[in-house]
């Protein structure tokens, strides 16, 4: 059978809902797609920890350091499993951990655009918890019906953690919504700082060639937007209920379109933020990273050859 | 003999068992508590994305350990848990100086905590039959941790001293570096021996300390080149156990508590 003729066959087997395993045979464009897609999510995942991570030992009592303590633990968790699907995915290539992880501190895999922010305050610590995994999990929810089964099999695990850390957010959101003036300010002020990155972390309005494909193939079945409204759905009445504004005025429910209306992120902004990792802390994390990476180069020296 | 009829209640203890109990289970608390803190200090930075993993269950029993005596002197003294984790001013805390110290190598890392949790089991061991009894069921409970804990650096310990290169040259290095913390970690404190004769521990104190100097010593005759190494101890003033802290120490207090203090008067 020709490659066109075997690309024709699978499509038509994903578009019936197949699903893919690691060592079956799969056409290079669908290879490559995956290997970036779950690429980024695993380094996401590893970026994800630096802007808690800094909230760790600030943690104000016993309960609420245990817990920060173990969701942290849990992303760090989630990027190795992600890792490892990526090897399976790019061991024809002959790129293994070390590569991948090289890739990160090398700059030539991005992450994504909220990990390049600062976590500036405790609340940013619970917000990122409530509203970024929240996003997350309807990010990644959309991917459990994807093509390929060892994804799909991860992400199962990786939502239900995720829907403990996003209890985790509310619960730290709910106490500084109740408490003292100054906490809610800080709460407000931490909604103003991460709104438009929320807004902008499902992707851009227009369905890239990427995009595309990955439909096509049945890798995602949502568009950005789509993805985008449902957090709107899901969080804004929530965000309202706490007593807190959203910036933007001109967020409303057109009940004509049957969609949110709100007002865009600077795409171009946020879109230089994560194509050249220009955001505020992006550096700076790839730096700690790069500790990781290369300062204990020795480490995984010893451990794997005895010298 | 039992130890159910021939134990130590809360309600029955004298004023000076009280002081010698919150003494030593202070010293407990603040080890594990300051150890777990600098342990998760890590998160993000170990040396794997695996050992990232592993190193925060560690960090975490050992906070967890930290919240497990500290609720028992809160029992006994009525202050809170949270109070006595993140309130507490430098000189009140009785922790030893090696978990303190700032987390350096990793090198350093691990042989802290192999000697830390080399120690630590010899520590349980002398309470889980402990006539106070809420201490010696929770000893029971962290013994099964501990041990697994144990491996984990046991095994590191040995990859890292048995290759040559640069890994041997560093845990060289780390070894002497914790090694003058470690009288001080050894150190109980003034109370040694009430907490005796009291059966608070149920073995002497100086038998415990000779029995991880003599581990101590196998460790150093496993690293080849070094048996010949002479190993002197000698019984320095107590610090740690008398409050006595490194700067070290304070910077830890300070970044622990920078939420709380941005409202002392909010619940987090």
């Amino acid at each position: 059978m020709d490659s066109q003729r075997m690309e024709e066959e699978f499509v038509k087997r994903v578009q019936n809902g197949a699903k893919i395993e690691s060592n079956d045979w799969m056409p290079d464009g669908y290879r490559h797609l995956l290997i970036k897609l779950i690429h980024m999510h695993a380094v996401s995942e590893i970026m994800g920890v630096y802007p808690e991570k800094e909230w760790v030992p600030k943690a104000p009592n016993l309960r609420r350091k245990l817990a920060m303590m173990a969701k942290v633990q849990d992303e760090m968790g989630h990027g190795q499993l992600l890792l490892r699907i990526v090897e399976d995915l790019a061991a024809p290539y002959g790129k293994g951990r070390e590569e991948l992880l090289d890739d990160l501190v090398e700059g030539k895999v991005k992450f994504h655009n909220v990990f390049h922010m600062e976590a500036r305050t405790w609340a940013d610590a619970g917000l990122i918890g409530w509203l970024i995994d929240g996003a997350a999990i309807i990010n990644q929810a959309s991917l459990l019906s994807t093509s390929y089964a060892p994804y799909a099999r991860i992400l199962k695990r990786i939502c239900a953690e995720e829907s403990f850390h996003m209890q985790h957010g509310e619960n730290v959101i709910l106490s500084l919504a109740m408490g003292t003036d100054k906490q809610r300010k800080m709460l407000q002020d931490s909604l103003n700082y991460w709104w438009y990155s929320l807004l902008f972390f499902f992707g851009p309005l227009e369905i890239t060639p990427a995009a595309q494909k990955m439909l096509h193939y049945r890798i995602r079945t949502k568009t950005n937007e789509e993805l985008r409204q449902k957090f709107l759905a899901k969080y804004v009445p929530r965000i309202w209920s706490l007593g807190l504004t959203i910036p933007d005025p001109t967020l409303h429910y057109d009940s004509k379109l049957e969609r949110w209306h709100y007002a865009e992120p600077e795409w171009e902004t946020f879109q230089r933020i994560v194509s050249e990792n220009k955001g505020p802390k992006s550096q700076e994390r790839i730096a700690l990273r790069r500790i990781a990476q290369d300062q204990h180069k020795w480490v995984r020296l010893a451990m794997t050859t005895g010298i | 003999m039992s130890h159910e009829t021939n134990s130590l209640a809360p309600e029955q203890l004298t004023e000076q068992q009280h002081t010698v109990l919150v003494d030593w289970l202070t010293q407990l608390a603040d080890d594990e508590f300051i150890l777990g803190h600098r342990d998760s200090e890590w998160l993000g930075l170990c040396p794997t994305v695996e050992e990232d993993v592993a190193f925060s269950s560690i960090a975490q029993d050992e906070v967890g350990h930290a919240v497990f005596y500290y609720e028992l002197i809160q029992e006994l003294e009525g202050v809170s848990a949270d109070y006595l984790a993140f309130q507490r001013p430098a000189h009140e805390r009785k922790n030893s100086l090696l978990v303190e110290r700032e987390n350096g190598d990793w090198a350093y890392t691990i042989v802290r905590h192999y000697l830390y949790d080399l120690w630590d089991q010899i520590r349980l061991d002398a309470m889980v039959e402990s006539r106070y009894t809420p201490l010696a069921h929770g000893t029971q409970k962290m013994k099964r941790e501990e041990y697994y804990h144990l491996i984990h650096f046991q095994h590191w310990f040995a990859r890292l001293t048995g290759c040559g290169g640069e890994a041997q040259e560093r845990m060289k290095q780390a070894m002497e570096w914790v090694e003058q913390d470690l009288d001080d970690l050894l150190d109980i404190g003034v109370y040694e021996s009430d907490l005796l004769s009291w059966g608070i521990l149920t073995k002497p104190p100086t038998e415990m300390r000779s029995e991880f100097y003599s581990q101590y010593e196998d460790l150093w005759k496993d690293i080849s080149d070094l048996s010949e190494r002479m190993i002197i101890f000698s019984k320095q003033a107590s610090k740690g156990r008398m409050g006595q802290h490194s700067p070290a120490l304070a910077s830890v207090l300070e970044n622990m508590t920078e939420v709380i203090r941005f409202d002392p008067n909010a619940q987090w």
